[in-house]
């Protein structure tokens, strides 16, 4: 199932060069300060032909298409245009290899015209070529098949023709390759049906078109190629003749089977996750444990263009155990960790916490009774970057014994206790005075975790903890998770993207698709089957 | 467990660098854009037929190196340094208070008018407290609206503060035209507060205590950032709100809080200036220190050493710059002329250290396109 880049006949797309290779990427390595985005990323995109790039966020889909729109420079790997290794420096040398990109937010200037909005970077001319440029308008919206108001401002489009303006703005700008990131995830289903359109007219006149996604039913319906990534690296290929000739059922299997594949386990324990109760997890599950966590009815509201929590949502989640949390990410994990610390409110229901209702707490208070929140925003949120380590791991205690007397700051105090930290997570840091910025992103993720799970945490809420680590972290970070609920009186609840990791460390997962609860699954042999039909069947009915 | 080495590291290799030393290396960053803005300075005086030399000589003679001029710029350090920690608490935790003209105009128009009445109910020296405590408290109470405004619902402070200032400003006037207006003909102004009821001088001099004052806020100010919780979480909230918020911290009540703060010592330099110097109030009496300081606080970096001698520098300008502009006939909007310059290079400097700094992290998206223009140029 592996990529099988072979000349195909397949009849898909409308005779013409459909075989002909637009693009080839060999080798693209792109990383990130502690983040190896892209490894070794090999591609080919064709002409005539929609190529769906798969994979769940993080797994290095944009990375990849920012490289080739020339917005990252690759560490590694070169780009073929036409046959020719291209070098693309800035986003100008792309447009002008006939490489157009169409981001996720609109990047149309709302209070010009939609003419005015194409004819902007276009051409040195002083003079500006109206009648020309309403004519080329004219001509490309018949090609699409669409309508465009020329003199609208493009602030009154709907997203759905503001992504048409921006498509006809990357073909006048003489794009042949044309990438589209994630350009379904603002759109009415109406406004999808138009893409799907577009998209078919834009295959007939021979170009290339590469459609990110992490939606697998999506994939299925737009794309003629599917190209699955998976922590930066290429998962797979599934060609048009594959694609046709398996029933719907089959190809899901097989998609999934390439974007969480069962190998990850063992390389887990591999990396010293050597539980002896590893598959049997479950035996333990709720033995004699008290309720620790109750979710009672919740919904969350999801902020501008989230998914929020939508269907009253009840959970409830026992001392000693794991619970996970399975989805596609963006299906309202975040919303709900937030919620839980306190970061955000509930639009309704109840939070308790071994019986203590946490509704109207402070995030302070509500550490204070020992929840903690493992945020998925590391950089963003977890850490002051420009702060040292030392501070940052006493950032949720500020003002309190012993670290503060009185209100003042006991600096050896500070420093010792972040030193003792550093020693028991093994932190890589030049000193427990390092600024956290300094450090590279497993040993921030260290530090967030070093932080939480420190002070006798009662429930500590993980969101995506191993996102972006290397496997020495990661099985470190998942030890520690383990650790913390075999002692019997504390909990966890794991959200997590990876599904691996969530059947190698939860007792039970619950799965979330669409802001709604799809079931919880205990983990037992087969779950990942059942976890499986439980986030597609989400995805298939949405 | 990996083998933590690396981790152990002893916390004193890290330690801070001396206070001194970080003073000097710290003062030399800016006394580049100063030898730039003074040269800059000096072409303009040459085009002007003024001789440039003798106008800095004199600056420098009747503002620092006579016993009267250090003494006239010590008095006036008082009220901008305790304006510059009122800045330095606000901007430390990311808040932008612009309208400090408007917190010291009125602060100083209830001071100039509740002075002369106070001094006849209790005996000067409260009088003289509690007159900067009504100071401190009306600066604090002017900061309110604004900063109730950003904690609860997100309203950009630039905008509300400086719509705060100009009514403040005008209030100002309106309360010294009105309720405040001695009967006397000519310019309106306050009830005078007679000389000797005046803050007291230092020992041997003519220089109020008011210099003394605002030393001891900028230490206890440095302290609060360094040494105290409190000071921890605004550094916090300056540095990342959303990690302030993650952390727990109270954000909207620190918000009030730092802004009741930094109007506070706003409206003691108001108090200070007022009981130190004029013992009235005119109207239409606008010094507008604030606009100035607020650009030298900010290109200080917040930094109590740092602004010291920079504030000393500017009041140095200010005071023997009026007698060198005399002296030149000049006008004094030279002098904000000179200021400007010497700000307008502090912007450059710090602009092109500051591209030189990122141009080193190769990688990331905002170096790239730094890269590729620099290739292009």
């Amino acid at each position: 199932m592996t990529a099988t880049p072979a000349p195909s006949a397949d009849g898909v797309s409308s005779g013409g060069p459909s075989d002909a290779i637009a693009i080839e990427l060999r080798g693209i390595t792109k990383l990130f300060p502690g983040v190896r985005a892209n490894d070794g990323v090999d591609l080919v995109v064709r002409r005539g032909e929609v190529h769906c790039l798969l994979g769940e966020n993080g797994a290095g889909k944009s990375t990849l298409m920012n490289v080739l729109a020339g917005i990252y420079r690759p560490d590694e790997g070169a780009i073929l245009v036409g046959g020719r290794e291209a070098a693309i420096a800035c986003p100008r040398d792309a447009i002008e290899l006939g490489i157009g990109m169409v981001h996720q937010h609109s990047s149309l200037i709302p209070s010009f015209t939609v003419l005015e909005n194409l004819m902007l970077g276009r051409g040195a001319g002083v003079r500006l070529g109206v009648k020309q440029a309403r004519q080329g308008l004219a001509e490309l919206a018949t090609v699409l098949g669409v309508e465009v108001d020329p003199g609208t401002p493009a602030g009154q489009l709907s997203l759905g023709q503001q992504q048409q303006v921006e498509i006809i703005r990357a073909l006048w700008h003489g794009s042949r390759v044309l990438i589209l990131d994630e350009p379904t995830s603002l759109l009415t289903p109406k406004g999808i049906a138009d893409l799907e359109r577009v998209l078919v007219r834009l295959k007939q006149q021979g170009l290339a078109v590469v459609f990110i996604t992490h939606k697998l039913q999506e994939a299925f319906a737009i794309g003629d190629r599917i190209s699955v990534l998976r922590r930066g690296r290429l998962a797979g290929t599934v060609d048009g003749p594959t694609m046709k000739a398996l029933s719907p059922d089959e190809l899901q299997r097989l998609v999934v089977g390439i974007m969480f594949p069962g190998e990850a386990q063992s390389l887990a324990r591999v990396a010293g996750l050597g539980e002896p109760s590893e598959p049997g997890a479950a035996g333990r599950q709720a033995a004699g444990g008290e309720p620790l966590l109750e979710l009672c009815e919740v919904t969350v509201a999801g902020a501008h263009n989230e998914v929020g929590i939508r269907e009253a949502l009840s959970l409830t989640l026992h001392a000693g155990e794991v619970l996970g949390v399975a989805g596609v990410d963006g299906n309202g994990q975040r919303p709900l960790a937030e919620a839980i610390a306190g970061q955000r409110p509930l639009a309704s229901g109840d939070v308790r916490l071994a019986g203590t209702s946490l509704r109207r707490l402070s995030i302070a208070a509500r550490q204070r009774l020992g929840l903690r929140y493992v945020t998925d925003d590391r950089l963003g949120e977890g850490v002051v970057e420009s702060l040292s380590v030392a501070v940052n791991l006493v950032s949720k205690c500020i003002g309190r014994p012993p670290f503060w007397v009185r209100g003042r700051t006991r600096l050896a105090v500070i420093d010792a206790h972040a030193a003792a930290l550093v020693d028991e997570y093994g932190i890589k840091a030049p000193g427990v005075r390092a600024l956290a910025g300094t450090l590279s992103g497993g040993n921030v993720q260290k530090v967030v975790v070093a932080r939480e799970l420190s002070f006798a945490p009662r429930l500590v809420v993980f969101n995506k903890p191993t996102y972006g680590l290397d496997l020495m972290t990661t099985a470190s970070v998942r030890a520690r998770i383990r650790d913390l609920v075999d002692e019997g009186t504390a909990g966890a609840l794991l959200i997590s993207t990876d599904l691996e990791e969530l059947l190698a460390l939860s007792d039970r997962v619950a799965v979330l698709s669409r802001g709604r609860l799809m079931g919880v699954v205990p983990n037992r042999p087969g779950a990942e089957q059942e976890i499986g039909a439980l986030m597609i069947g989400g995805g298939r009915d949405a | 467990m990996p083998d933590a080495a690396a981790g152990t590291a002893p916390a004193g290799a890290a330690r801070l660098p001396s206070l001194w030393a970080r003073g000097a290396h710290a003062l030399w960053r800016p006394a580049a854009p100063v030898v730039y803005g003074l040269v800059a300075g000096g072409v303009l005086l040459l085009i002007l037929g003024k001789d440039p030399l003798a106008f800095y000589w004199t600056t420098l003679e009747s503002g620092l190196l006579s016993w009267t001029g250090l003494m006239q710029t010590i008095i006036r350090l008082a009220p901008l340094l305790l304006m510059s920690a009122g800045f330095i608490v606000a901007f430390q935790a990311g808040l932008w208070n612009i309208g400090g003209d408007g917190q010291f105009l009125l602060a100083a128009a209830v001071v100039g008018g509740l002075g002369a009445p106070l001094m006849g109910l209790v005996p000067f020296w409260l009088a003289l407290i509690l007159l900067c405590v009504v100071g401190s408290a009306v600066g604090a109470a002017w900061t309110v609206v604004p900063s109730v405004l950003k904690a609860y619902s997100g309203m950009n402070e630039i905008i509300t503060t400086l719509m705060m200032a100009y009514i403040g400003i005008n209030l100002a006037n309106l309360l010294i035209k009105g309720p405040f207006l001695t009967g006397r003909v000519g310019l309106p102004q306050t009830s005078v507060i007679p000389f000797r009821f005046l803050l007291p001088y230092l020992p041997g001099t003519r220089i109020h205590v008011g210099i003394v004052i605002a030393l001891v806020a900028l230490a206890l100010v440095h302290y609060m950032q360094t040494r105290t919780g409190y000071g921890l979480r605004l550094r916090i909230l300056g540095l990342n709100p959303r990690a302030a918020a993650h952390a727990g911290i109270p954000v909207k009540r620190d918000i009030v809080t730092a802004f009741a703060l930094s109007g506070g010592l706003i409206g003691l330099a108001a108090a200070v200036e007022i009981l130190g110097v004029w013992g009235y109030v005119r109207a239409d009496w606008n010094p507008a220190f604030g606009m100035t300081l607020f650009a030298i606080v900010f290109l200080a970096g917040l930094d109590v050493v740092v602004v010291i001698p920079l504030v000393a520098f500017f009041a140095v300008i200010q005071i023997g710059g009026h007698e060198a502009a005399r002296q030149a006939g000049l006008p004094n909007d030279f002098l904000l002329v000179l200021v400007g310059l010497i700000l307008f290079f502090m912007v450059l400097t710090e602009w092109t250290r500051e591209r030189s700094r990122r141009g080193r992290f190769r990688g990331r998206p905002g170096a790239m396109s730094g890269e590729a223009a620099a290739g292009d140029g």
